[in-house]
C-alpha cells in the first residue's frame, strides 16, 4: 500500500512539476559520517540523530545556535519544586495518521531505557525522571527526585514515537522502515546501510514545509572523495569540508558555503592522576631518565604548556581559518561561555620564565599522544604543539593513533598529555559534570575525566547547580566553576571547531552549531 | 577423489576456527569498544549497561565459548553498532563487492591476457617494451592515489562518468546489482579500473613469462619444426600451459581482491564489504569482524581448492594425492 | 659490481676464466635499460643512506619545523631567509626535498627489508612443503590459506595495536602477510620440478635432501620467486603507504614516502599538487628501477632462456 502510494505521489509529481522541475525537487546530499541505525533510541550518534530528525520530532527542538525552540511541546515550565509540564501541540499527526498525544510521549520515554543491545543508549535522558504523569491528552508532567533543571535540554535528544507502530519495535524494525514512523518533515522510503537513505516530503507538516519533495541521502566516508563528488556535479551538499579544500572552495564560482561556530572543543588532557613525586607515564628528565616527579602536577607547568601553544597558527595554517582559538568549553553566543576567559596568548618567553620558576629551566622531555582520524586535523595538531612546545625546552614526541586504540589507552590514563575533543550540550554544565569533576561512580561524574583532574570547589560549585532551578542563579554558579578550572589549567583547550558544509551555488542551508545535517534546513536560493 | 575433499573439508573447519580465536583475541587487545561507541552524556552506569548489553561483562572464554554454540547454529552474532545480525550484514553488503571484484577480474583477463601474449611473442618489439613498462606502472602507484585521480580526470576535469557511489542497481537472486543497469554500470567502470590496475599488470607479466619460456620448450620446437600453424602452436600448446601460472595467481587473486577492496571501496564511496570491515575495525564491532573474517576464509579455502582441483586439470603431472 | 665495469666488460671478458658469476654479470650489463635502472638504484639507496648528511634539514625533528612555514610552493625561501624549499613545504613547514630523502630511506627498509624476509621465509616454507609432501604439506599449505585469507589491513592493524607503531613493527607486519605469497608461488613451481627427471637422478644418487632442495631445487624454483618477489617489493612499498592512507603505517612524525603521498593527497584537490607530486614521483622512479633490475635478473636467471 505505501509502495503504491508512493509510486502515485511520483508519478503526480511528473505530471504536475513536468520533468524539467522534477530534478530540482530532488536534493541529493552527501555526508561524512555513515548512519548506523535508523531507530532513534539505538545510538547516540551525531549522523543518526541527524537523520532521526527529519524523521521525528522531539518535544523540545533547538535552533540553529542551539537554542531551545518549542517542538512537539508548545510551551513547558515548572509547577513544583520537582515537577515540569509539557503541553502537547495539537492536531500533530503522524506519517500514518495516527494522533500525537501525551500516550506517545509517556510510551517513548518508557523505551529509552529498554532498548536491546544499544551501545549508547538514550537511557540517560530517562533516568532523572521518577514518574510520568499523563494529565490529559495533549498535557504531560514529569516528577523528578529532585530539582532538575536541565529537563528541557534533556528533551531535545528525545525523539518521540507513534505508540501503536513502535510498541514491541526492535531496531531492525526500524531499519526495515516498518517502525521509522514520526511527526517529522521527511519519511524514509528506502535505506540501504553504509549506502543511502532515500526520503520524500511530509506534505501534512506541523512546521514550516521543507522545500525538496526527495531526499537522496549519500554516505561519502572519504573526504576527497565527498568533495570530489561536489565539484563533478553528483551531489548538491556535503558536510564536513576537509578544511584542505576549503581555499579552493571558496574561490570557486559554482560553489557556496555555509559555517558555523561549532560546539566542539578540541583540547588537550593532562595526567593529575599521578602525585606531585611520582613519575608521568610519559615523561623524563632531558636524558631520558625518570624525573621522579609529575611536573603536570604543578599548575606553573600546565599554564607555561598552554602558553606555548601557537593556537592562531593552528587555526590559521592547519583549520584554514575553520576553528575559533579557545580558553574554554564552549563559543561565546551560547549558555556556559564565560565573558571574562580569553584564550591563552602564545608566548614562548614566558612560558619559559615560568617553567624556570617551577623548576624546569631547561624543560623535561614528554611524549604527546593524540588520535589521527578521529577530529579535524588531529595529527596535524599535535605535531604543530611539539613544534612550539619543543621551543621552549619541553621537548616533545608525538604519537598520533588511530582512535579504536587511542581511546582505550586515554580511558585506562595511560598518556601524559593527549589531545581529545569534546563535542558539547549548549550548556556548561554538561562537560563540568564529564570532564571536570572528580570521578565518581555513585553521582555519574566525571566519566570522561581521562586525566582524572579533582578540585573540591569545582565540586561544590557544580552540585548546587545541577539543582539550582533559578536560571540565573545557576548559571552563575555554572560560570564560577568554570572560571575556576580555566584558571587552575585543569585542561588546555586549543580551539573549537567551526562546521562547515558546501554546496553548488542555487542551494542555500542554515549552518548548525550542533553538526547536524538535515534536508529541511537546505532550500533553494532566492533566484 | 572424496576422500580427498573431506580432508579438506576438515582442515578449512580447523582454520576457521584458530581464525576465530585468533580474531577474537586480537580484536580484544586492540581496545574496547564501549569507549568507542558509547556516548560523551554517558555516566558510570550506562557505561557498565552497555557492557553488559553488549555481553562483554564476561570473561573472554566464556564470551568465545558463547560465541562458539551460537556458531554452530549460524548464528555469528549481532552487530554492536547497527544491532543487525552480522552475516545479514555481511550478505547485505555482498553483492557490491563481489561484482566489483568479478568486474576487476574480468578486466584484468580481457586486458592482461593479450597483452602478455603478444610481449611474449615479440618480446624485443618496441609495442612488447612499452606494454613492459606500462605493466611497471601499474603496480608502481599506490591504489588510493590512482583512484582520486581517476576521479580528478574523469569525473571532475572532463565529467564522462559518475565520481562516486553504487549508482542505480537492479534486483536480481534477491540481491541488488549495478552491472545490470547502464547507470550502475557507468558508477562501475571506474573503480573496477582501480581495483584491475595492479592484476592487469600482474597478468601481463605472467603471461609474457610463460610465453616466453613455453616457446622455448622442445616440445614447441618440435611442433613448430612439423610444420603446425603459429595459430595451433600458440593457441594450443603454449596457451595451455602458461594457464597454470596465471590461473593460479587469478585465482589467488580474486580472494585478495575481494578481502583488499577496503581502499578502492572507501575512496570511490562503494558500499562493499570491504568499507563494512574497515568501518567495523575502526569502531571495533567485533561480530561483523569475526563473520566477516570467518567468510572470507571459507571463500578462500573454496577457490584454493578450485585452484587446485583446476591444476590438476590443467597439468597431469600434479597429482592430488599428494604422498 | 658497479656501472663502470659494464663499459669494460667485454674489452676484459677473455682472457679471464668463465665463472657462472662473471657470465651472469656480463649477460645482465648488455641490457643498457637493466644497466641504466641498476645505476638510478644504486644512486637511490645511497641518497637514502647519506640522507642525514646530505639534506638541507632533518624533517624529523619538530623543532626545526614551523607551520608558519607550511604549504610553500617550491623554490620559496624559509620564513628566516636562511634556506630555500626547492620542493615546497607540506602542512608541518617540512621541507618536502629532505622529508622525500628520508621518506626513501624508510620506504626501502620497509620494502626491502619485509620483502626478503618473506621471501626466505616463504620459499624455504615452500620448498619444504612440496618436497616433503604429507602431512607437512598440509600443514604449511593450511597456514598459508589461514594467511592470505586475513585482509592485510586487519593483520596490520591488530600487528600494530599490539606492538604500537613503528618501523618496525610495520616490516613485521608486512612479512606476517606476505610470507605466504612467496610459499604458495615455490610450492606450485617446485610440485611440477620435483617430478622432473634432475631431481629423481639426484635422489636416485642418494645426495642428501638439503643438497638436493638447496642445489638443484631452489635453483630451479628462483624465476618465479624472483617475479614474485619484485613484484612484492614494490608490492610492499605501496602496501606501507596504503597502511598510511588508512592511518595504520608509520609514525606521523617519521614519513614514509606512503604518508607523504597520503598527506598530500589531501590537497590534490586544492592545486597544491607538490606535497604529493614528489613523493609520487620519488615512489615511481624507485620502484620502476628495482622492477626493471628484478625483471632482467629474471631472464638471465632463468636456465631455460639460455640461448
Amino acid at each position: 500500500m505505501k509502495k503504491l502510494l508512493l509510486g502515485a505521489t511520483v508519478a503526480l509529481a511528473a505530471i504536475i512539476g513536468g520533468p524539467a522541475a522534477g530534478w530540482a525537487q530532488t536534493l541529493t546530499m552527501a555526508v561524512g559520517a555513515p548512519v548506523t541505525s535508523l531507530d532513534p533510541h539505538y545510538h547516540q550518534l551525531s549522523p543518526n540523530n541527524a537523520v532521526a530528525d527529519m524523521i521525528f520530532d522531539k518535544l523540545v527542538n533547538t535552533d540553529a545556535q542551539a537554542r531551545n525552540i518549542p517542538g512537539l511541546a508548545t510551551e513547558w515550565h515548572v509547577v513544583g519544586p520537582t515537577t515540569w509540564e509539557f503541553k502537547l501541540r495539537p492536531n500533530v499527526r503522524f506519517q500514518n495518521g495516527n494522533a500525537f498525544t501525551a500516550e506517545d510521549v509517556a510510551f517513548t520515554l518508557a523505551r529509552l531505557p529498554n532498548v536491546p543491545n544499544s551501545p549508547a543508549s538514550y537511557a540517560v535522558y530517562a533516568k532523572p525522571i521518577t514518574r510520568v504523569e499523563i494529565v490529559d491528552s495533549l498535557t504531560i508532567r514529569f516528577h523528578t527526585a529532585q530539582p532538575y533543571p536541565l529537563l528541557p535540554l534533556d528533551m531535545t535528544n528525545v525523539r518521540i514515537l507513534d505508540k501503536e507502530t513502535a510498541e514491541n519495535a526492535t531496531t531492525e524494525d526500524f531499519n526495515a522502515l516498518r517502525a521509522a514512523v514520526g511527526t517529522g518533515p521527511y519519511r524514509a522510503v528506502s535505506y540501504r546501510n553504509g549506502d543511502r537513505i532515500e526520503f520524500v516530503r511530509n506534505d501534512a507538516y506541523w512546521g514550516p514545509k521543507p522545500a525538496y519533495e526527495r531526499v537522496n541521502y549519500r554516505m561519502i566516508t572519504n573526504d576527497a572523495s565527498r568533495t570530489a563528488a561536489l565539484l563533478a556535479g553528483d551531489v548538491d551538499f556535503i558536510d564536513q569540508v576537509p578544511t584542505t579544500d576549503l581555499a579552493k572552495l571558496r574561490n570557486d564560482q559554482r560553489i557556496a558555503l555555509s559555517e558555523t561556530v561549532g560546539l566542539r572543543l578540541v583540547f588537550l588532557g593532562l595526567d593529575h592522576l599521578r602525585g606531585a613525586n611520582e613519575n608521568s607515564p610519559f615523561i623524563t628528565d632531558n636524558d631520558g631518565k625518570p624525573l621522579g616527579r609529575n611536573p603536570l602536577r604543578d599548575v606553573r607547568v600546565r599554564r607555561a604548556l598552554s602558553m606555548a601553544v601557537d593556537r592562531q597558527a593552528i587555526v590559521d595554517r592547519l583549520m584554514e581559518g575553520a576553528a575559533t582559538p579557545a580558553g574554554q568549553f564552549l563559543p561565546p553566543g551560547v549558555t556556559g561561555h564565560v565573558p571574562d576567559v580569553q584564550p591563552t596568548r602564545y608566548d614562548p618567553e614566558g612560558a619559559k620564565r615560568l617553567l624556570a620558576e617551577a623548576g624546569y629551566p631547561n624543560g623535561f622531555r614528554i611524549q604527546l599522544n593524540g588520535p589521527n582520524d578521529r577530529y579535524i586535523n588531529d595529527g596535524r595538531i599535535i605535531q604543530a604543539i611539539g613544534q612550539t612546545w619543543t621551543r621552549i625546552g619541553v621537548r616533545t614526541a608525538v604519537e598520533g593513533q588511530t582512535w579504536a586504540v587511542f581511546v582505550g589507552r586515554a580511558a585506562r590514563q595511560e598518556f601524559s598529555a593527549h589531545l581529545i575533543g569534546w563535542g558539547s550540550n549548549p550548556d556548561g554544565s554538561h562537560p563540568l559534570r564529564n570532564i571536570l569533576a572528580t570521578v565518581n561512580a555513585e553521582k555519574g561524574w566525571g566519566a570522561s575525566n581521562r586525566g582524572r583532574y579533582s578540585n573540591p570547589e569545582v565540586d561544590r560549585l557544580l552540585e548546587a547547580s545541577l539543582t539550582e532551578l533559578d536560571e540565573e542563579k545557576r548559571q552563575k554558579l555554572v560560570l564560577d566553576a568554570e572560571r575556576i578550572a580555566a584558571e587552575d589549567v585543569a585542561v588546555i583547550p586549543i580551539h573549537i571547531q567551526t562546521n562547515t558544509w558546501a554546496m553548488r551555488r542555487g542551494v542555500r542551508h542554515e549552518a548548525r552549531s550542533d553538526e547536524l545535517s538535515r534536508a529541511q534546513d537546505v532550500r533553494p536560493a532566492a533566484p | 577423489m572424496s576422500v580427498y575433499l573431506l580432508r579438506r573439508l576438515i582442515q578449512a573447519a580447523l582454520v576457521m576456527l584458530a581464525m576465530s580465536v585468533i580474531v577474537f583475541v586480537g580484536v580484544y587487545a586492540i581496545g574496547d569498544p564501549v569507549e568507542i561507541l558509547i556516548s560523551p552524556d554517558a555516566d558510570q552506569a550506562e557505561r557498565a549497561r552497555a557492557i553488559a548489553a553488549l555481553g562483554l561483562d564476561k570473561p573472554l572464554w566464556e564470551q568465545y565459548l558463547a560465541f562458539l554454540s551460537n556458531a554452530v547454529r549460524g548464528d555469528l552474532g549481532r552487530s554492536f553498532v547497527f544491532n543487525e545480525p552480522a552475516l545479514k550484514l555481511i550478505g547485505q553488503r555482498a553483492p557490491a563487492t563481489l561484482e566489483l571484484a568479478f568486474g576487476a577480474t574480468f578486466l584484468a583477463i580481457l586486458v592482461g591476457l593479450p597483452l602478455g601474449l603478444y610481449a611474449g611473442l615479440r618480446p624485443n618489439g618496441a609495442g612488447a617494451k612499452a606494454i613492459m613498462a606500462g605493466s611497471i606502472l601499474g603496480f608502481s602507484l599506490p591504489t588510493f592515489w590512482v583512484g582520486l585521480m581517476l576521479i580528478m580526470v574523469f569525473a571532475v576535469q572532463l565529467g564522462w562518468l559518475p565520481s562516486t557511489g553504487r549508482g542505480e542497481t537492479a534486483e536480481f537472486l534477491g540481491m541488488r546489482w549495478s552491472f545490470l543497469t547502464r547507470d550502475g554500470l557507468a558508477h562501475m567502470v571506474m573503480p573496477a579500473l582501480n581495483l584491475a590496475l595492479f592484476k592487469i599488470s600482474l597478468v601481463i607479466r605472467l603471461t609474457r613469462a610463460g610465453v616466453r619460456e613455453t616457446m622455448l620448450m622442445d616440445y614447441v620446437k618440435f611442433a613448430r619444426a612439423k610444420g603446425l600453424s603459429p595459430q595451433r602452436v600458440i593457441g594450443v600448446h603454449v596457451f595451455k600451459n602458461i594457464l597454470i601460472p596465471v590461473v593460479t595467481v587469478v585465482g589467488l587473486e580474486l580472494g585478495s581482491t575481494i578481502a583488499f577492496s577496503v581502499v578502492t571501496e572507501s575512496v570511490f564511496a562503494w558500499p562493499g564489504m570491504g568499507k563494512l570491515i574497515i568501518d567495523s575495525i575502526n569502531v571495533l564491532d567485533r561480530p561483523v569482524i569475526v563473520a566477516y573474517l570467518m567468510s572470507i576464509v571459507l571463500m578462500f579455502i573454496v577457490i584454493n581448492l578450485v585452484v587446485d582441483l583446476l591444476y590438476s586439470v590443467l597439468d597431469p603431472r600434479v597429482r592430488l594425492e599428494s604422498k | 659490481m658497479s656501472a663502470t665495469t659494464a663499459g669494460g666488460a667485454p674489452a676484459v671478458k677473455a682472457p679471464r676464466v668463465e665463472t657462472p658469476f662473471r657470465r651472469f654479470v656480463s649477460e645482465f650489463f648488455e641490457s643498457k635499460i637493466a644497466t641504466g635502472a641498476l645505476v638510478v638504484f644504486t644512486v637511490i639507496v645511497l641518497v637514502a643512506v647519506f640522507a642525514p648528511l646530505i639534506s638541507p634539514q632533518n624533517p624529523y625533528d619538530l623543532a626545526q619545523l614551523d607551520i608558519m612555514d607550511g604549504r610553500l610552493e617550491p623554490g620559496s625561501r624559509n620564513a628566516a631567509d636562511t634556506m630555500t624549499y626547492w620542493l615546497g613545504t607540506d602542512d608541518q613547514g617540512r621541507d618536502m626535498l629532505s622529508g622525500i630523502m628520508y621518506g626513501l630511506r624508510i620506504s626501502l627498509i620497509v620494502g626491502a627489508g619485509s620483502a626478503i624476509a618473506a621471501a626466505l621465509i616463504g620459499a624455504s616454507l615452500g620448498m619444504l612443503a612440496a618436497y616433503a609432501g604429507g602431512r607437512t604439506d598440509t600443514i604449511i599449505m593450511r597456514l598459508v590459506d589461514l594467511q592470505l585469507s586475513f585482509p592485510t589491513i586487519l593483520s596490520a592493524l591488530m600487528i600494530l595495536a599490539f606492538l604500537g607503531k613503528g618501523i618496525m613493527n610495520v616490516v613485521f607486519a608486512l612479512i606476517v602477510v606476505e610470507w605466504a605469497y612467496y610459499a604458495r608461488t615455490v610450492r606450485g613451481t617446485a610440485l611440477v620440478e620435483r617430478r622432473r627427471e634432475y631431481i629423481e637422478a639426484a635422489q636416485c644418487l642418494a645426495l642428501p635432501t638439503r643438497r638436493i632442495i638447496f642445489r638443484h631445487l631452489l635453483p630451479n624454483c628462483m624465476p618465479p620467486l624472483i617475479v614474485v618477489g619484485t613484484i612484492q617489493i614494490a608490492r610492499a612499498i605501496a602496501l606501507e603507504a596504503t597502511l598510511s592512507f588508512l592511518g595504520l603505517g608509520v609514525p606521523i612524525t617519521e614519513p614514509s614516502l606512503g604518508l607523504l603521498i597520503a598527506n598530500g593527497y589531501e590537497y590534490m584537490l586544492s592545486g597544491k599538487y607538490w606535497i604529493s607530486f614528489y613523493p609520487g614521483i620519488a615512489l615511481l622512479v624507485t620502484i620502476v628501477s628495482i622492477n626493471l633490475v628484478g625483471d632482467h635478473l629474471r631472464d638471465v636467471l632463468n636456465p631455460r632462456l639460455k640461448k
